[in-house]
C-alpha cells in the first residue's frame, strides 16, 4: 500500500473520472433544458455552468454542494490523479479552485485522525474514499429492489452516484447514526439516518470498505469543536461587507420598535449588557419601565439560570404582553420579594387589566417534583393578581423518544395501517404537538379575549418557553405569518433568547440526552396551522422543510451554539454567514401562492385543536421517500401559474402598446419602409411571449406535474420525465407467479 | 333546495323532551346529525312520527324518485348516455375477438347481469347458459375491461360451483382460455383468502383448480365484506362525530376502525390487477364469491389506474354505469341504512362508498389527472344512499326493468350533465394524462377523506376559501392566456396591413 501524500488537484482528464464527467454533461444537457426559475432546476449542483453560489445551494434545496473534495483509495493504492478527478471536472467548467478550501480539508481530517503526524500517513485505514459497486435499497421495498452506483467521501458530504448518474448527497452534518448490520451474502449492509428524515441503506460488497466507511463516517458526523463545523469553511465567494450586511437583515432592536416598545410601560434594560445577569440571555432585554435594576437583579438570583422576567412579545392594541423567564427556585417554600415586584410591575404594565397569567408549560407533576431541588413554581399566595395555570408539555427526554418511536414505526417495511396507526398512537408525538398548540392558543385567548399579561415558562425556559411565545405570537400577529417576520421570530425567541440550538441539534460530539426535537415540533405547529389556514402564510411548506434542513446543516452560523454569548465568541459573524439573506433572496421558492396579506380576517388565527385536526406530517418525516408523495403537486402549479399570470399581464402592456403605436402610425399614415424595417426584427414582445410560452408550459406540463409536493432535495428533478412514464415503483411486484406486496 | 340532493333520513330518530320542550334528532345518511328543539310535546311526537313514517317506506315506489319533477330542462337523457352498445363501439375498433351476446335479454341466464354483456367471439350463447350453471347466481366471465395498450382483458364472474367434490366445466374452462393468446398465461385474482375460498366449498362454491386451469395461476387477494364493512363504517363515523376524544383515543379509533386497512386493501388489489394486466402483459378474471362487491371494487378500480377515459366525468359516469349498475351491485340492499342503524341489516355495507373513498385517494396523489373534483364523488355517495333520482333504486338491471325507472323516473346523469351542474365537478387543473397512474399503498400516503367523514364536524370556510382563490388563479390565467392570443392576432394583422400598405 503506497500512500498518497495528498489529493492536490490535476487537471488532467482520467479514465476514473470519465463517469463523473458524463454524469455532468447529462446533467448539464438537462439543466439547460430546463426552465429557470423553476424550482431552483438550473444551476443546481456542482452540474452548473458556473460555480453554484449560495443561491444554486438553495436552490436545490442542498444544504451542501461545496465543491467536493473526493479523496480516494483504490485498490490500497492512492492514485493521485484519480483522486484529482472531481477537481478536474470544475477545473474543466473553468471554475476557480479556493486554496483556502483545499488547504482546511487536508489539516482538518488529519487533525481529526489525530493519528499520524505525517502528510499522507494519515488515510491509511482511517478513510475511504471511494467504493464502488455500492448497492442503495429501497427504503420500503420488500423485494430489495435496488440501484448500484459508486460511494464517495468529500470532506463535508457523503456522495452516491447511481447508474443513472443521479447524486445523492448527504451532508456530513447531517448523518444521525450510522449502523453497520449483520453481512449477509451480496456484502455489509450499511444503514445511515439522517437528522433531515433521510435515510438510506447502502450495502458494501466487502465488509472491509465498510467498516471503513463507517469508521470514517463516525468521526466525520460527529464533529468535538465548533471551529471544525460545515459554517467555519463555508465560502459563498461574497465579501466581507455582504456578509455583514446579511447578518443586520434581521434586526430585533427594530423588531421591538415595531412593536411599540420602549414606551411608556416598558423600556429597554441595560442590566445584561455584558452579560452579567443571565448569560443566556441576549444583552438587550426588555422590561417594565417601573422595575429597577435591583429588582432585576434580585429576581435574576431567584430563577433558574438567572433567566428572570422579560418581555418577548408586545401587543399593541390590547397593550398586553408576553413575558417568559425560567422556573423560580422556590423549593417547597423560598420567596422573593423582588421576584414578586417584578411580577407586579409586568401586571402593572398592562393599564388594561391588572391581572396577568403565569403559564407554566410543564406538567404538574414534573413542576412539583422540581420543588425537591430547590426549584419549582409560584405560589399564588405570594404573588398578587397572578393567575397560575400548567398546560401540560412534556420534557425534553419525553420529545426525543417520542421522535424516535414515530421514526422507527414510520420505517418499518411493509406497513400496516394499524400498525401505523398504533405507533402514531404509541409514540405520543401528535398528543406532543397538539399539548404545543393547545398552550399557543390558551395564551392567544388570554391576551385577546382577556386583556391580560401572560408570563410564560418551563423550567430553564429556552425550550417549551420558546415554543409557547412564539407560537403564541404567531396567533396574535401577522406580521410573523411572513416571511421576514418569520425569521424575525426564530431569531427573537429561538435564537436571541438561548435555545440551545447546537445542543438540541446535537451540532457537536456531546450529550446525546441533551438531543431533542424541539424545534422541529414548532416548525410542525406552524405546519399544522398552514393547513388549517392555507390563505394565512406568505411562506409555504418549503419555507419550513428549508429552515428545518439548516438548523442541522451547520452551513450557516445563525443556528450555531447555544446562547447569545457563546455566538459572539465564536466570532459568528465575522466567520460565518448568516441563513437569513439567502432565503430571502430565494424567497420565490418559499411563496406561498394563495397568501392573501390584504385580509384582516387573519389577524389573529384561532385554530380548531380537536384531535382529528392534526395529522402525521409526511412531507417531514417521508421528505425524501418520493414514493410515498402525491405524483402531481397542486401548490406548484399554482404557484407557477401566479408567475405565468405577472408575465401574460406585462406581455398585455407590451402589446397593448405597440398597437397602440401601430395604430398610431397607420392614421399618421407616414410609413416609410425604414420604419417597417426598423420595427420588424425589434418587435421582442412577439418574440419572447413566443419562447416564454414554450417555456412556461414546459414546467406546467411536465415538470411540476410529476415530481412530488416536497422535493426539496437533491437533483431528482432530472429524472422526472423518465420516472414518470415508468410510472413509479411497482406497488406490487409478481414473481413467479406469486404476488408480493410491496409500497 | 329541489334540485340539490336532499339527505336521506334514517329510521334512527332520537326524540327527548325537557319539559315541554321536544328535541329530534335526525341522523342522515350522510352522516350529518341535526337536532331540532320544537317546542309543545304534542307537535313535536307528530313531526316525528311523520319524519319516521316518511323516512321508513315499505315500498320503493313510493319513494321519492317516483314523484320527483324536475324543475330543469331535459338537454340529454342519461337513461340512454351509456348504453352497452356505445361501450362495446369503443373496443370494437381494436379488437375483433368479442362480441355483444344477447343471451339475458329475458334476465333467465343470469338475474343479476344486464341484457347485453360482452363475450369472447369464439363462444356461442349455449355454451355460455352452461357455464352460467357452474358460476355463483349465474354470473358466467364477462368482459370487463379491454386494455388497447397490448390487448389484455380484465374479466369479472362469479365463483366456480365446484363444491367439495371438485365439480368441473369444460365450457367454463374453454370460455376463460378463449381470452389467452397463444403461448399466454393469464391471473385469477380471487378476492377471498385461500382459506375462505376452500371454505365455500362446502356451500357448493369454491375456486378454479390449477389442474382444470393450466393456463391461470390464481392469486387470493382477501378484501372484507359485508357486516365487516359495515362495522367499520359504523366506528369511523362514531369516531369523528365525538369531539371530545384526546389525541390517543382519537387515534386508536381511527385504527380501530380499520376503514384505512379495508381502503388499503382494495387499493392493493386493484394495483395487483392493474399491474398484472399492464406490467405482466396478462389477462385476468376477477372473482369472490358473488362477484358483485369485492368483484367490482377491484375491477372499476383497476379501470381507474390503468385507463385515462375512466378519469373523465362521462368516462366515471360510464364506469359506474358498467361496473356498478349494470354489472348488478345490490345498490338497493348495501345502501339502505348508512352508518347510524340501530338494526342490524344483513346485507348493508359501504362497498360502493369504500370505492368512491379508494377514487379519492388516488385522486389525491394525481390532483391534475381526473376531470371531476372531490365534490363529484361525495354528490355519488349522496346519490346512493338517498336521491330523487332513480339511477341507483334496485339490486340490478332486472328490478330496474320491473320497476320501469326508465319511465317513471328521472336519472341522475340527466340532471349531473347540464352544464350548469357540471361546472361545480369539474376539477380546474385536470390535465389529460395518458399514462398509467400508480397509486402509493402506505399508510402514510392514505388518509381519511375529511371531506365525508369530517364534513359536519368542522368548518371548511378556510379550506373552501382557499379553493376558491387557487380557483380564481387559474381562471385569471386562461383569460390572461385568451387576451395574449388576441392582441398578438391584432399585431400581427396590423403587420401584414402595413405591409399591404407598404407593397403597392
Amino acid at each position: 500500500m503506497q500512500p498518497s501524500d495528498d489529493v492536490s488537484p490535476t487537471p488532467e482528464p482520467q479514465a476514473s473520472w470519465t463517469p463523473l464527467l458524463r454524469a455532468r454533461r447529462a446533467a448539464l444537457k438537462w439543466a439547460q433544458k430546463s426552465v429557470p426559475g423553476v424550482r431552483g432546476v438550473a444551476g443546481c449542483g456542482p452540474s452548473a455552468q458556473k460555480w453554484p453560489g449560495p443561491r444554486d445551494f438553495l436552490a436545490c434545496g442542498q444544504v451542501h454542494k461545496r465543491r467536493p473534495r473526493i479523496l480516494m483509495r483504490e485498490g490500497g493504492t492512492w492514485g493521485r490523479a484519480r483522486a484529482a478527478a472531481p477537481e478536474a471536472r470544475y477545473r474543466a467548467v473553468g471554475r476557480a479552485d479556493t486554496p483556502r478550501a483545499a488547504g482546511t480539508v487536508k489539516w482538518e481530517v488529519r487533525k481529526r485522525t489525530g493519528t499520524c503526524t505525517r502528510e499522507g500517513e494519515m488515510w491509511r485505514g482511517t478513510h475511504i474514499s471511494r467504493v464502488e459497486q455500492v448497492k442503495l435499497l429501497d427504503r420500503f421495498s420488500t423485494s430489495n429492489k435496488s440501484l448500484t452506483g459508486t460511494l464517495y467521501l468529500t470532506a463535508t458530504h457523503l456522495l452516491f452516484i447511481d447508474s443513472h448518474q443521479k447524486e445523492t448527497w448527504i451532508l456530513h452534518h447531517h448523518i444521525a447514526s450510522v449502523e453497520k448490520l449483520a453481512l449477509t451474502t451480496s456484502g455489509c449492509p450499511l444503514v445511515i439516518q439522517c437528522k433531515n428524515f433521510r435515510t438510506v441503506h447502502f450495502i458494501v460488497p466487502r465488509e472491509r470498505d465498510c467498516h471503513d466507511i463507517y469508521n470514517s463516517l463516525l468521526q466525520l458526523s460527529k464533529q468535538a469543536k465548533y471551529e471544525d463545523l460545515y459554517a467555519f469553511s463555508y465560502n459563498p465567494k461574497q465579501n466581507d461587507s455582504e456578509r455583514l450586511q446579511g447578518w443586520q437583515l434581521i434586526d430585533l432592536a427594530e423588531e421591538y420598535k415595531r412593536m411599540g416598545v420602549p414606551n411608556s410601560h416598558w423600556q429597554l434594560s441595560d442590566a445584561n449588557r455584558d452579560y452579567k445577569i443571565c448569560e443566556t440571555y441576549p444583552r438587550e432585554l426588555y422590561v417594565p419601565r417601573i422595575a429597577s435594576k435591583p429588582i432585576i437583579v434580585g429576581s435574576s438570583k431567584f430563577r433558574s439560570k438567572g433567566r428572570f422576567p422579560v418581555l418577548s412579545y408586545y401587543h399593541q392594541d390590547k397593550e398586553a404582553a408576553i413575558c417568559r423567564c425560567s422556573q423560580p427556585l422556590s423549593g417547597f417554600s423560598a420567596r422573593c420579594l423582588e421576584d414578586e415586584h417584578l411580577l407586579q410591575a409586568i401586571s402593572k404594565a398592562n393599564p388594561v387589566n391588572r391581572y396577568m397569567y403565569v403559564m407554566d408549560t410543564r406538567p404538574k407533576l414534573n413542576a412539583m417534583a422540581n420543588r425537591a431541588a430547590g426549584k419549582g413554581y409560584e405560589n399564588e399566595d405570594n404573588y398578587s393578581n397572578i393567575r397560575f395555570q400548567f398546560v401540560g408539555i412534556e420534557n425534553i427526554h419525553v420529545m426525543r423518544s417520542s421522535l424516535q418511536k414515530l421514526l422507527e414505526v414510520n420505517g418499518t417495511k411493509g406497513l400496516s395501517v394499524n400498525d401505523f396507526y398504533s405507533g402514531l398512537e404509541s409514540s405520543g408525538w401528535l398528543r406532543h404537538i397538539k399539548a404545543v398548540m393547545d398552550a399557543a392558543i390558551f395564551l392567544a385567548k388570554a391576551i385577546t379575549v382577556e386583556n391580560a399579561s401572560v408570563l410564560v415558562h418551563c423550567s430553564d425556559g429556552w425550550d417549551r418557553t420558546s415554543q409557547v411565545c412564539s407560537l403564541g405570537s404567531l396567533l396574535l400577529d401577522s406580521y410573523y405569518r411572513t416571511i421576514k417576520g418569520f425569521m424575525v421570530l426564530i431569531e427573537k425567541d429561538w435564537i436571541s433568547f438561548g435555545h440551545k440550538f447546537s445542543e438540541r441539534c446535537g451540532h457537536l460530539d456531546g450529550d446525546p440526552k441533551e438531543v431533542s426535537p424541539v424545534f422541529t415540533q414548532f416548525l410542525e405547529c406552524v405546519w399544522h396551522l398552514t393547513e388549517q389556514f392555507p390563505q394565512a402564510f406568505e411562506f409555504s411548506e418549503a419555507f419550513l422543510l428549508q429552515i428545518h434542513e439548516h438548523i442541522h446543516s451547520c452551513q450557516f452560523g445563525n443556528f450555531l451554539g447555544n446562547c447569545q454569548k457563546e455566538r459572539e465568541e465564536l466570532k459568528l459573524k465575522e466567520k460565518t454567514y448568516s441563513l437569513w439573506p439567502f432565503l430571502l433572496e430565494d424567497q420565490k421558492k418559499y411563496l406561498n401562492p394563495l397568501y392573501s396579506s390584504k385580509s384582516h380576517r387573519f389577524t389573529v388565527l384561532e385554530p380548531n385543536t380537536i384531535s382529528f385536526n392534526f395529522k402525521f406530517w409526511r412531507n417531514m418525516y417521508h421528505q425524501f421517500d418520493r414514493t410515498l408523495h402525491p405524483r402531481q403537486s397542486v401548490f406548484n402549479i399554482i404557484m407557477n401559474m401566479n408567475e405565468q399570470n405577472e408575465q401574460l399581464e406585462k406581455d398585455i402592456k407590451d402589446l397593448e402598446s405597440k398597437i397602440k403605436q401601430r395604430k398610431n402610425k397607420q392614421t399618421d399614415g407616414i410609413l416609410t419602409k425604414e420604419l417597417l424595417h426598423s420595427v420588424h426584427p425589434e418587435s421582442p414582445t412577439l418574440k419572447t411571449s413566443l419562447c416564454f410560452k414554450e417555456q412556461t408550459l414546459l414546467p406546467v406540463n411536465d415538470a411540476l406535474r410529476t415530481i412530488e409536493g416536497s422535493s426539496l432535495a437533491d437533483n431528482r428533478y432530472s429524472e422526472y420525465a423518465e420516472e414518470f412514464s415508468k410510472s413509479e415503483p411497482a406497488v406490487v411486484s409478481l414473481e413467479y407467479g406469486v404476488a408480493r406486496m410491496t409500497c | 333546495m329541489d334540485n340539490q340532493a336532499s339527505p336521506g333520513i334514517n329510521t334512527y330518530n332520537d326524540v327527548r323532551f325537557v319539559g315541554s320542550l321536544g328535541t329530534i334528532i335526525i341522523k342522515c345518511k350522510d352522516f350529518r346529525i341535526i337536532q331540532l328543539d320544537i317546542p309543545g310535546m304534542e307537535e313535536c311526537l307528530n313531526i316525528a312520527s311523520s319524519i319516521e313514517a316518511l323516512s321508513t317506506l315499505d315500498s320503493i315506489t313510493l319513494m321519492y324518485p317516483f314523484f320527483y319533477r324536475p324543475m330543469f330542462e331535459v338537454i340529454e337523457d342519461g337513461w340512454h348516455s351509456f348504453l352497452p352498445e356505445q361501450e362495446f363501439e369503443l373496443y370494437s375498433s381494436a379488437t375483433s375477438e368479442w362480441r355483444l351476446s344477447y343471451v339475458n335479454k329475458e334476465f333467465a341466464v343470469c338475474p343479476s347481469y344486464p341484457p347485453i354483456v360482452t363475450v369472447p367471439k369464439s363462444i356461442d350463447d349455449e355454451a355460455l347458459r352452461k357455464v352460467a350453471t357452474f358460476r355463483h347466481g349465474g354470473r358466467f366471465p364477462v368482459l370487463s375491461y379491454y386494455h388497447k395498450k397490448n390487448g389484455m382483458v380484465i374479466m369479472r364472474s362469479g365463483q366456480p360451483l365446484t363444491g367439495t367434490n371438485g365439480r368441473r366445466c369444460k365450457e367454463d374452462e374453454k370460455l376463460i382460455n378463449a381470452t389467452l393468446r397463444a403461448g399466454k398465461r393469464g391471473y385469477i385474482i380471487d378476492t377471498r383468502s385461500l382459506n375462505v375460498a376452500q371454505q365455500a366449498r362446502a356451500k357448493g362454491g369454491g375456486f378454479e383448480q390449477e389442474a382444470h386451469y393450466p393456463q391461470w395461476r390464481r392469486i387470493h387477494k382477501s378484501i372484507e365484506r359485508y357486516h365487516i364493512l359495515q362495522e367499520s363504517l359504523i366506528k369511523l363515523v362514531e369516531a369523528c362525530n365525538d369531539q371530545t376524544h384526546n389525541m390517543d383515543r382519537w387515534l386508536s379509533k381511527l385504527e380501530a376502525s380499520n376503514w384505512l386497512t379495508h381502503i388499503k386493501e382494495i387499493l392493493t388489489a386493484a394495483c395487483l390487477a392493474a399491474q398484472c394486466i399492464d406490467r405482466e402483459g396478462a389477462s385476468i378474471l376477477i372473482h369472490g364469491t358473488e362477484g358483485t362487491d369485492s368483484t367490482l371494487q377491484v375491477t372499476s378500480l383497476a379501470q381507474i389506474i390503468l385507463e385515462p377515459r375512466s378519469r373523465t366525468i362521462r368516462g366515471f359516469e360510464a364506469l359506474i354505469e358498467r361496473e356498478w349498475l349494470q354489472a348488478g351491485h345490490p345498490f338497493q340492499q348495501r345502501c339502505a341504512q348508512s352508518a347510524y342503524c340501530n338494526t342490524k341489516q344483513k346485507w348493508e355495507a359501504p362497498v360502493f362508498l369504500l370505492f368512491l373513498d379508494c377514487v379519492w385517494q388516488i385522486l389525491r396523489q394525481f390532483p391534475c389527472s381526473f376531470e371531476f373534483n372531490e365534490n363529484f364523488l361525495i354528490m355519488l355517495f349522496e346519490h346512493a344512499y338517498a336521491s330523487q333520482f332513480g339511477t341507483f333504486l334496485g339490486n340490478n338491471e332486472s328490478e330496474r326493468c320491473k320497476l320501469k325507472l326508465q319511465q317513471k323516473t328521472m336519472s341522475l346523469w340527466s340532471w349531473v350533465n347540464q352544464p350548469g351542474e357540471l361546472s361545480k365537478f369539474t376539477n380546474p387543473l385536470f390535465e389529460a394524462n395518458n399514462l398509467v397512474i400508480w397509486p402509493s399503498v402506505a399508510p402514510q400516503s392514505l388518509p381519511l377523506w375529511e371531506g365525508i367523514f369530517l364534513r359536519w364536524n368542522r368548518s371548511s370556510k378556510y379550506l373552501d376559501e382557499a379553493y376558491e382563490e387557487m380557483v380564481n388563479i387559474i381562471e385569471y390565467n386562461k383569460e390572461l392566456q385568451a387576451k395574449v392570443n388576441i392582441l398578438r392576432r391584432q399585431l400581427a394583422e396590423l403587420e401584414t396591413e402595413n405591409g399591404m400598405q407598404e407593397s403597392p
